[in-house]
């Protein structure tokens, strides 16, 4: 072949470097559907910024409290009139006791400061919270012997007051307000000069119990919290095994027949049932047929119970179908019994997604607030549940609860407060999921 | 086919060890097996062969009542083995299993490690005593799969890191920890590449010194080098069934030819 021409190329039928129509179509349908996808992430992504964005905003400050701190004279004939120090005795002297006397020592602390003021006493001592003589009787209570010494107090200032260093109150409203006085602003303004009035980090917001709507800013979630905390104890108690055990069984052993199949459409069925109607049942059932008594943390936790378990069997059940057949098939090869082969092998295979989907429905029952509202969880408490078991009977509120009927409260400090407990909320809610992630990452298993 | 040196291989014992006869089984409706009749012998390596569908897996998975678990699965006819039907109520299938080892066709070993896939089936069946024991069960084990050279220094490290090769050999050392005196395999080398399939193939001839060993195979080469009797399957009939060496070269059966000679299958 040593006659044969340089070789040459064929000429295209039609030219890759030209679109053809239908490519072009393709393209331009792919490039939008890529813009539609990425707007809807951004919108997506927004909406959260927006919803966070706003609750921090809100309530953050809720975090902050403006105390005042003076010196109190515990005036013994007005406290302890026997002078015994027995604080049964000492108890006939209700609240209305303590006022004159937080009063009168704020009124001669601003006097000795040489702050000028055209108030009258009486309306520099309704700057301080009506919450703080409570609090200085049950300090007196506890421990007697302070009476009749002059001891440095850091008190709670009223919302009102509270509010105007927070921003929420200013001269122009206070004009309008019957609450306060624009004199009372200047004199808060003057005492935050001097040191005696300051706002801080306040732990009684976590920790203290709920306030009537007089006085939000001695609000706190302290029995909130409990109570949540009783209810997913309950929850995790109870869902957790009849809910892995239904799965196993319903996956593993159980004949696939009309029966089950029924049981199967059912548990997805309730799972998607509106939760007020557990809350309806559980009014039904755990409190009127049963007995428990109401706003109790076990009555809440049994209803979330039941809102719970589908979420939990459906994560169970698919975390145990996606366990391959051939793990199985191994174990039953080698001689293993039904229930050694799953208790061996399946079952601590799924339990990276088991733990997911039990974190994941808790969370889900830490958020709810409907069911809570009929079976009375919706009541004011002031009083801490005891500890368990006990505690599970006590009336108790729980978080979203708390959020809901602070929103219901007219003082605007409560919508700080509000939005105070939505983060709290939400902090734990974080928490649980990144727990939920954290296991997933740690237990998972590649095969 | 270079490979045809079976005939020349003996079979050194003619102690039944498993009969079968008159099987059927069925899928719901599906008849699947029909009627099928064979006796696997003492020590010695059987191999089905037939088209994908034709049931040799099925009729394997009946030798140790893995069909159980499939729930529309029926067994009718008599499996024997010692002399003893599988097929009695009151056989667990449980205790079957312990004494019919099985192979599958991908290798599944538990992800767990090493040591522990080998030592799963005497820790369950109890036949260690001590840590000392179930030490040697796995050595042992190891060592009749060929694999206790490569494994010796990575025990506690997971089975499935092994190659598919290696844990093929893993799976074959799990199943005869538990001391079974049948072994059946599903297509054992079908995930694997030649060289792997070589070394499995060479373990199957060991292995039959002790146990008698039922293997699936869709290579007929494959059939022909490791077993000493074949049974051809074909739409769930039992063809023919005999000596490898005879089945391969002489095929009384006009189906059985076609198959092997590439015609159909």
């Amino acid at each position: 072949m040593s006659d044969a021409t340089a070789p040459s190329p064929t000429a295209p039928t039609s030219s890759l470097l030209k679109q053809d129509d239908r490519t072009r179509r393709r393209n331009r349908a792919e490039t939008r559907f890529r813009a539609y996808g990425m707007a809807a992430v951004i919108v997506g992504i927004l909406a959260l910024v927006l919803l966070l964005t706003s609750i921090l905003s809100n309530g953050l400050s809720s975090f902050r409290q403006t105390f005042i701190t003076f010196p109190v004279t515990l005036a013994e004939e007005r406290l302890d009139p026997q002078g015994n120090r027995n604080p049964e005795e000492m108890a006939r002297v209700t609240t209305f006791g303590y006022a004159p006397l937080l009063g009168q020592s704020f009124v001669e602390h601003v006097q000795s400061m040489g702050i000028e003021t055209d108030l009258g006493p009486r309306e520099m001592a309704a700057m301080i919270s009506d919450e703080a003589p409570g609090q200085l009787r049950a300090m007196v209570l506890a421990n007697p012997d302070i009476v009749g010494e002059t001891i440095t107090l850091e008190l709670l200032a009223g919302g009102r007051i509270d509010g105007f260093f927070k921003g929420r109150v200013t001269m122009a409203s206070a004009e309008r307000d019957n609450n306060v006085s624009p004199e009372q602003l200047l004199l808060a303004e003057a005492l935050r000069e001097q040191g005696v009035m300051d706002t801080r980090f306040n732990w009684d917001f976590i920790t203290a119990p709920d306030a009537s709507g007089q006085r939000p800013e001695a609000a706190g979630l302290g029995v909130a919290i409990l109570g949540s905390f009783y209810m997913m104890i309950v929850v995790l108690v109870l869902a957790l095994p009849i809910g892995v055990a239904a799965s196993i069984y319903l996956e593993e052993f159980a004949p696939k027949n009309r029966f089950t199949d029924l049981i199967e459409v059912n548990i997805s069925n309730l799972a998607a049932v509106p939760s007020i109607v557990f809350g309806i049942l559980g009014l039904a059932i755990f409190i009127n047929f049963a007995g428990l008594p109401q706003s109790a943390p076990i009555v809440g936790g049994l209803v979330l119970t039941l809102m719970t378990l589908p979420t939990i069997i459906i994560a169970t059940r698919a975390s145990l179908r996606a366990v391959p057949p051939s793990i199985r098939s191994a174990a039953l090869g080698l001689g293993a019994s039904k229930m050694q082969s799953v208790f061996h092998h399946v079952l601590p295979l799924a339990a990276p997604g088991i733990l997911t989907g039990t974190i994941i429905g808790l969370a889900q029952a830490l958020g709810e607030t409907a069911p809570l509202l009929l079976i009375g969880m919706v009541a004011f408490v002031r009083e801490y549940p005891s500890a368990p078991p006990d505690g599970f009977f006590d009336p108790a509120s729980a978080l979203p609860v708390q959020v809901y009927n602070w929103t219901q409260r007219s003082d605007p400090a409560f919508v700080e407060r509000a939005s105070g407990a939505i983060i709290v909320l939400l902090v734990f809610l974080i928490f649980m999921n990144a727990v939920a992630i954290l296991l997933r990452r740690r237990f998972e298993r590649r095969w | 086919m270079n490979d045809m040196r079976a005939v020349e291989r003996d079979v050194d014992t003619n102690d039944l060890k498993i009969t079968a006869r008159g099987v059927d089984v069925f899928y719901g409706d599906t008849h699947a097996i029909k009627d099928v009749d064979v006796d696997i012998v003492d020590n010695t390596v059987t191999a089905f062969i037939g088209p994908s569908g034709c049931g040799k897996s099925t009729f394997l998975r009946c030798l140790n009542r893995m069909n159980d678990t499939i729930d529309v699965a029926r067994v009718e006819g008599s499996i024997m083995l010692d002399g003893e039907d599988i097929y009695d109520p009151k056989v667990d299938p449980v205790q079957l299993r312990a004494k019919v080892g099985m192979v599958f066709q991908k290798p599944n070993p538990f992800p767990k490690s090493i040591y522990d896939n080998v030592a799963y089936g005497p820790r369950i069946h109890g036949l260690a005593k001590d840590k000392a024991a179930l030490d040697e069960i796995v050595e042992k084990s190891l060592r009749r799969a060929a694999l206790w050279d490569e494994a010796k220094d990575r025990l506690d490290q997971p089975g499935t890191g092994l190659s598919g090769g290696q844990q093929q050999r893993l799976c074959i050392a799990r199943a005869v920890a538990t001391n079974p005196e049948v072994l059946l395999m599903d297509e054992p080398c079908s995930a694997l590449d030649p060289i792997a399939t070589a070394q499995i193939e060479e373990l199957i001839d060991e292995l039959r010194s002790r146990y008698s060993v039922v293997i699936v195979t869709h290579s007929m080469q494959q059939a022909a080098r490791v077993s000493q009797k074949t049974a051809f399957f074909h739409l769930g009939e039992l063809v023919e069934f005999g000596e490898t060496g005879h089945i391969f070269t002489n095929p009384s059966d006009p189906r059985t030819e076609s198959y092997i000679t590439g015609r159909i299958g």
